[in-house]
């Protein structure tokens, strides 16, 4: 045969919309290519002239799945630029409302989006149908995660109760107390996920990728850190532009971003575990090891056990902080406007999210960039897929079904965000 | 006997959005699974691989028209819908996109885009109403899921939804919520806003941002007469009708925004 066309027509089960297209000339990968069509909403250029303080609330729309990552990157952001800090128990909120985000987002891709793949199913009500006791669990799960929203943010879509500075209204302690109980179950549910995961088939699959992501003194990384990566780099949050590069292709509406010198990277939760193993609790550390994972995970498709346990994670964190929980005298610090420029960068359920922004000094923002988790994995992407087309045309080959559905696995690993990142997934593999 | 009924078929699309309205589905934890055995879910991408072609009874539509491709891929979806309703704040009014129908929409291209010639996309974003006949409108930004439900049951069972058109101040009273402007002086737009979000914003102590969009018949100038008193000036009169609703008619006007010339606005 001189040509041959597989073609998915959307790649479901992402967020937004876009395309892939595989070129094999002679049997080899000749070119892999994301395309990303979702259409542009120009963030970027519509929060020019806008108030320092309308960043959360617009930002967020960027992104139903992920709104507090970008709430969070933003008011970091101008705080940075003004000279503020927010410690104590409202920064130990903001912690808590991101692991309820990391828990509902993380649930959502590993029980609705990533294990249909691995068990055969078009989707979660598909999988229902035999693994009933599963998908419950994952729906239970998820809405723990959405519980933590509802409470400190209002809803779970884009929540109304960040600000610069901290919070409109603190919960009241007995507002959190029923939380605890929820958690407590959700942390065995998630020891249940981790095993459930772990007990999967994953392809023999490793690259050797540059993992980028945010490292904390104490922590595993949420809202502060330094930006760090596997081949040493060690760098504040503000000097992320000058390290990385974006260009614009034609076959994308996301920018694609390289690190200077190293080209593509990763970010999301394999990047975070493996340059954060020692920052986890001992009882995920524990679940991971059990679950047949190192300190580093180069197995893009075992992503789906790190998601795990990055939800254990977050339940044992969103424990401790509702522990430790007491209402501070305000709902946030006062913070003034000033002619400034400021950077931040947060952990999103897929990786780093970095913005900044150029104000003036009555809080107008002149200037405004926003990189995406996803925008920044779109060429470790591509790399994935011409090393999944390449091993799946070896001495083991796949058929040709088998190996569009593993293309479009090994797109869901990285869990994309395209309306983030600006949209459908379509499969094309072309051989000639 | 009679055999037994096909179920009901539901397909979900979305056009230029933040999948937050879609995701309030898969938001609903509880009722997903109940959902999925009364209805058959034929279509929805974000949640599932098997696309079921032919007709579907109900379509719910996120998501404004930002491409010539989406006005052409609008109509074709509601060929194939006997009912078709829009969700959320990009679909009934052009979301927070619209900001571009006031602006130069290629300055906004160049601006962002390296390369502004590769973005293929239109001068405006539109509510769907603009370009398709609509059976309901479901407003929010994001919806409300209790709302979401409310109106899938409702068009199956073949009624109209219940949903309110009072305004948010309704549902703030109904809260026993004391009134954030009377009481803080905090600029609020709940007397000119939709209900649905059950006064969300002044129960977390700030005043309303106008998600919901306009309600039926509110009376913006009078409001903003209220708002300049509490020192908001027209350069923040222009930013607090001007968000996630500035191509609803009420607020676009408030806001003190003129639809250019020899531009529809759509709905």
């Amino acid at each position: 045969m001189a040509v041959e066309v597989i073609r998915v027509e959307r790649l479901a089960r992402v967020e937004g919309e876009g395309a892939f297209r595989v070129v094999l000339r002679h049997g080899k990968v000749e070119s892999a290519e994301l395309h990303i069509f979702e259409p542009p909403r120009f963030f970027e250029a519509l929060l020019r002239g806008r108030s320092w303080l309308e960043a959360p609330d617009i930002t967020a729309r960027i992104c139903g799945i992920c709104p507090v990552a970008y709430q969070m990157s933003a008011v970091h952001a101008m705080e940075s630029a003004c000279g503020a800090a927010v410690e104590g128990p409202l920064r130990a909120l903001r912690r808590l409302l991101y692991c309820g985000e990391w828990i509902e987002s993380h649930a959502l891709h590993v029980y609705m989006l990533h294990a249909p793949d691995f068990l055969g199913y078009g989707g979660a009500i598909e999988m229902a149908q035999h693994h009933g006791e599963a998908v419950r669990r994952g729906l239970a799960l998820k809405k723990v995660g959405n519980d933590i929203l509802r409470v400190i943010g209002g809803r779970e879509v884009h929540p109304v109760n960040v600000r610069v500075g901290g919070f409109y209204r603190l919960p009241r302690p007995q507002e959190l107390a029923p939380l605890r109980e929820r958690l407590e179950w959700a942390r065995g549910a998630a020891l249940e996920t981790v095993r459930w995961v772990a007990g999967f088939e994953f392809p023999e699959f490793e690259r050797d990728y540059t993992f980028l992501a945010l490292r904390h003194p104490a922590e595993y990384p949420l809202n502060e850190g330094r930006i760090v990566s596997s081949r040493g780099l060690d760098i504040p949050v503000a000097q992320f532009e000058d390290h990385i590069e974006e260009t614009h292709l034609e076959r994308s509406t996301a920018l694609h971003a390289r690190l200077r010198g190293a080209g593509a990277y990763l970010v999301g939760p394999l990047a975070r575990y493996s340059l954060n193993f020692d920052r986890l609790t001992p009882l995920a550390r524990e679940a991971a090891r059990s679950a047949g994972l190192g300190s580093t995970c180069r197995n893009p498709y075992r992503s789906i056990i790190v998601r795990a346990i990055e939800i254990l994670y977050a339940c044992e964190e969103a424990l401790a902080i509702i522990a430790t929980y007491r209402e501070p005298a305000a709902s946030f610090v006062p913070v003034e406007p000033r002619a400034a420029v400021g950077a931040s960068a947060t952990e999103a359920p897929r990786g780093l999210l970095f913005h900044r922004y150029a104000i003036d000094s009555e809080g107008t923002i002149t200037e405004a960039r926003i990189v995406p988790p996803t925008s920044q994995n779109q060429a470790s992407i591509e790399e994935d897929l011409t090393a999944c087309v390449a091993a799946g045309l070896g001495p083991h080959a796949l058929a040709r079904e088998a190996l569009r559905a593993r293309c479009e696995q090994t797109v869901r690993n990285y869990d994309p965000c395209i309306s983030c990142s600006t949209h459908f997934l379509e499969l094309e593999i072309e051989r000639n | 006997m009679s055999s037994v009924r096909a179920k009901p078929r539901l397909a979900v699309w979305k056009f230029a959005s933040c999948d937050g309205c879609q995701l309030s589905l898969l938001d609903c934890e509880g009722e997903l699974l109940a959902l999925a055995s009364a209805i058959e879910i034929a279509y929805f991408p974000e949640a599932m691989r098997a696309a079921v072609r032919g007709r579907y009874d109900l379509s719910l539509v996120e998501g404004s028209i930002t491409t010539a491709d989406d006005a052409e891929r609008i109509r074709a979806v509601r060929r194939r819908s006997r009912r078709l309703v829009t969700i959320g704040a990009c679909a009934t009014s052009g979301g927070i996109q619209a900001l571009r129908n006031f602006a130069d929409a290629k300055e906004y291209a160049a601006h962002v885009y390296a390369r502004p010639e590769y973005v293929r996309t239109l001068a405006t974003s539109t509510p769907i109403a603009a370009h398709v006949p609509v059976d309901f409108e479901l407003r929010g930004c994001p919806v409300s899921k209790g709302q979401l439900l409310e109106v899938i049951a409702a068009f199956l069972a073949g009624r109209r939804p219940v949903i309110p058109a009072h305004s948010v101040c309704i549902e703030c009273k109904a809260r026993g919520n004391p009134c954030v402007m009377v009481a803080h002086g905090v600029p609020c737009l709940g007397p000119v806003t939709h209900a649905g979000c059950g006064a969300l914003c002044p129960s977390f102590r700030r005043g309303c941002y106008g998600c919901f969009g306009p309600t039926e018949s509110p009376n913006a100038s009078s409001l903003s007469q209220r708002l300049r008193g509490l020192g908001v000036d027209e350069r923040a009169l222009r930013r607090v009708y001007g968000t996630f609703n500035v191509n609803a008619e009420a607020f676009r006007a408030a806001s003190g925004r003129t639809v250019p010339e020899g531009q529809s606005r759509g709905g």
